[in-house]
């Protein structure tokens, strides 16, 4: 049965306060889907949303077709993995793993034998009988994948289920959550603000701020691609140059900013006269001057060596400094601080939007 | 001799707390852990085990001890007291058993037995019926209230506790009364035709003895429930869970020892209840502790009424830690 995910012009209100205002998507069946934004942009009243503990106040939730409005969470073909994991203390692993089985009346037998499953697909073979708070960060995040895969969902819902891990666990634990999710090729819906989480897991994003669903694609699309100036500054680093357009031709536009004429894609048909943003990203700077319209002269602030790459901080037209990232290999030499440098970029990698709110703001 | 470690034990305890404050002083190699003297101070550590120790034993040690030992002893008119009659004696608490035995035939006391075991049985009904009440009014103020409406409720449930124990035991009894408000209202409502005898019935003692101790009940449980993490509830749920379920196997579970200590609570001080049994109690219930009073009071026989007491508490603690052992609840727990 499919179970794809529709989300058809869903405005969720708290009060007076409009949390997701008319989101509007489809998430295919088997798709790893999330939504990237900071906190209190709605992605997890979008989650509530689907799992069932609140209803929209507009528009309709759908799964496999099938209008959601007035069943409950337990009715519904989803299982909602919670960013403490909300493990019961009291039940052991296997307790905790068969518990939705418990309650739709499995016999014991065919409990014990689903657990023995569940916990060889998350690693955590022969660990059953041991209680949840004899186990590590990792492996409660593990057994909460198995609690919620127990009862063979349609959908598995993740609210940021790795933020309180350390670093090198979540890296190891992104690699582990895509091969799960490829072995019982469910649909997955996943909800962060780690931009970083979110590119390398999904096969689809949708960016949102302030209850707005400001961008859905893959994640080079976003990256390359954004489609408003709070997706491009939100997603990876960029610099952004402000102004009013100059000029436009063929697909691109020439924005007037505090350094000076820059040139980049066009993509949202943005005309003469209209308050602009221009982006670069820091590793899109070369060391060498570019055209006319693609240098940008400014001082060093600072250069920060890491190995592979050098960071070099130039003096931006706001207080927010120009960020250049060089690989060690680029060519043209590295400024010192103080020198006044003149770096270029390719107007292909520039993008001009229109003006908007920046994630930084 | 008795009145000789009477007064010899608060002193010798007051030793025992020294010694051990001394001990710790001793034990702490560790130099970043201080010694009780150390943190408090000389003056301050001298108070403090002094003023414990005369609590402990002025308050709690020794009037226990002391009617336990008069709960050995006959009555005897003051003149008498310690003289060659004063013997110790199981007297007491066989005539609570057999009574006063007229002949040689061997009779029950009937009459205290039976209190005794409808105490004990009423205490438990009560906890049941006040568990009932109050664990969906915890879970609420726990789990589901504002923190406005919570301050409002918590208002509403401890300021009618200001008034005092007997004045609202006669209000319930004036109420609860043939010609009372309740009576009234059911017959001008036709619910009923004739006045119901909630006071014969002993349901007024049941509501008395029920709101006495709600208190008891419902702080335990608000603790233990407050304290569960609502996404717990949300996980059950999420899980396909009834909303049954989860509070069976999900709520409840966890809020074990709240509810043994409301429970525990609220058994102990129905079975040790006076005011309520005394002003709502219907012809059929003769509570305990009325007994108790009446050894004391009418019968002014005091050894006798401390071995009833005795007896009361006794069965209650044996009663209390049999539960707790059948439920897996700890002593340590139920004082979170």
């Amino acid at each position: 049965m499919s179970a794809d995910v529709e989300l058809d012009s869903v405005t969720i209100r708290f009060g007076d306060f409009v949390a997701v205002k008319s989101a509007t998507l489809k998430i295919s069946n088997g798709e790893f889907f999330s939504f990237l934004g900071p906190s209190g942009c709605g992605k997890t009243t979008i989650l509530r949303t689907v799992s069932g503990f609140l209803d929209p106040s507009e528009g309709t939730v759908r799964i496999g077709g099938q209008d959601m409005r007035g069943i409950g969470p337990n009715k519904r073909p989803t299982a909602l993995i919670f960013q403490n994991l909300a493990l019961f203390p009291l039940m052991t692993v296997a307790d905790n793993i068969t518990y939705g089985l418990r309650v739709r009346g499995v016999p014991h037998a065919e409990r014990v034998k689903r657990a023995d499953e569940l916990l060889s697909l998350i690693a955590l073979p022969d660990q059953g009988k041991k209680m949840v708070n004899e186990l590590s960060g990792g492996q409660k995040q593990r057994v909460a994948i198995a609690r919620a895969l127990a009862v063979e969902p349609q959908v598995l819902l993740l609210d940021e289920p790795l933020s309180a891990l350390d670093l090198k666990l979540r890296q190891h634990m992104r690699n582990e959550l895509r091969a799960i999710q490829k072995r019982v090729g469910i649909t997955f819906i996943y909800i962060t603000h780690d931009q970083g989480e979110a590119l390398t897991m999904s096969d689809r994003i949708a960016v949102m701020n302030a209850g707005v669903i400001e961008q859905v694609g893959d994640g080079k699309t976003i990256y390359d691609q954004p489609a408003t100036a709070f997706v491009a500054s939100f997603v990876g680093e960029n610099n952004p140059f402000a102004g009013r357009v100059f000029a436009v031709d063929d697909g691109f536009a020439v924005v007037d900013t505090g350094k000076g004429r820059l040139r980049g894609r066009n993509r949202r048909g943005l005309k003469v006269g209209d308050e602009a943003i221009l982006f670069v990203r820091p590793e899109s700077f070369k060391l060498t001057a570019g055209g006319e319209d693609s240098t940008v002269a400014a001082p060093v602030l600072n250069v920060a060596f890491e190995g592979n790459m050098s960071h070099i901080f130039l003096k931006g037209p706001t207080k927010k400094e120009i960020t250049l990232t060089i690989g060690r290999d680029a060519a043209g030499h590295i400024p010192a601080q103080g020198e006044t440098a003149r770096v270029g970029f390719d107007p292909q990698a520039a993008t001009v939007l229109p003006a908007g709110k920046l994630a930084s703001d | 001799m008795l009145k000789t470690i009477i007064i010899l034990l608060p002193f010798v305890l007051i030793a025992v707390f020294w010694a051990m404050a001394a001990r710790e002083r001793r034990l702490a190699n560790d130099p970043s852990r201080k010694s009780f003297f150390e943190r408090n101070g000389a003056v301050i550590s001298t108070y403090l085990l002094v003023a414990v120790g005369f609590w402990a034993i002025m308050m709690i040690v020794l009037p226990q001890l002391y009617m336990v030992d008069y709960s050995f002893h006959p009555k005897l008119p003051p003149s008498e007291r310690g003289g060659p009659k004063d013997v110790y004696t199981l007297a007491n608490y066989k005539f609570f058993l057999f009574g006063p035995q007229i002949g040689n035939e061997v009779t029950w006391n009937t009459t205290h037995i039976r209190a005794f075991f409808l105490t004990i049985g009423a205490s438990m009904f009560v906890t049941f019926v006040n568990f009932c009440l109050c664990y969906p009014l915890a879970f609420y103020l726990a789990q589901v209230a504002t923190a406005q409406r919570l301050r409002l409720l918590m208002m509403a449930l401890i300021v009618p506790f200001w008034v005092n124990e007997i004045l609202r035991a006669f209000a319930l009894r004036i109420m609860l009364g043939t010609s009372g408000l309740i009576n009234n209202a059911l017959i001008a409502l036709g619910v009923i035709g004739e006045p119901i005898d909630f006071l014969g019935l002993d349901i007024g003692l049941y509501v008395g003895l029920s709101y006495a101790y709600l208190l008891m009940m419902i702080f335990p449980l608000y603790n233990a429930i407050e304290s569960l993490d609502k996404n717990q509830i949300e996980a059950a749920r999420d899980l396909g869970a009834p909303w049954w379920h989860i509070h069976l196997f999900v709520v409840m579970p966890f809020a074990k020892p709240g509810i043994a200590s409301g429970c525990t609570m609220v058994f102990m001080l129905s079975a040790g209840a006076l005011a309520a049994p005394l002003f709502l109690g219907g012809p059929n219930s003769l509570w305990f502790t009325p007994i108790v009073y009446d050894r004391f009071f009418q019968a002014f026989n005091w050894p006798q009424g401390a071995a009833y007491a005795f007896i009361l508490l006794l069965a209650c603690i044996f009663f209390v830690l049999a539960v707790m052992k059948v439920f897996k609840v700890g002593l340590g727990e139920i004082t979170r």
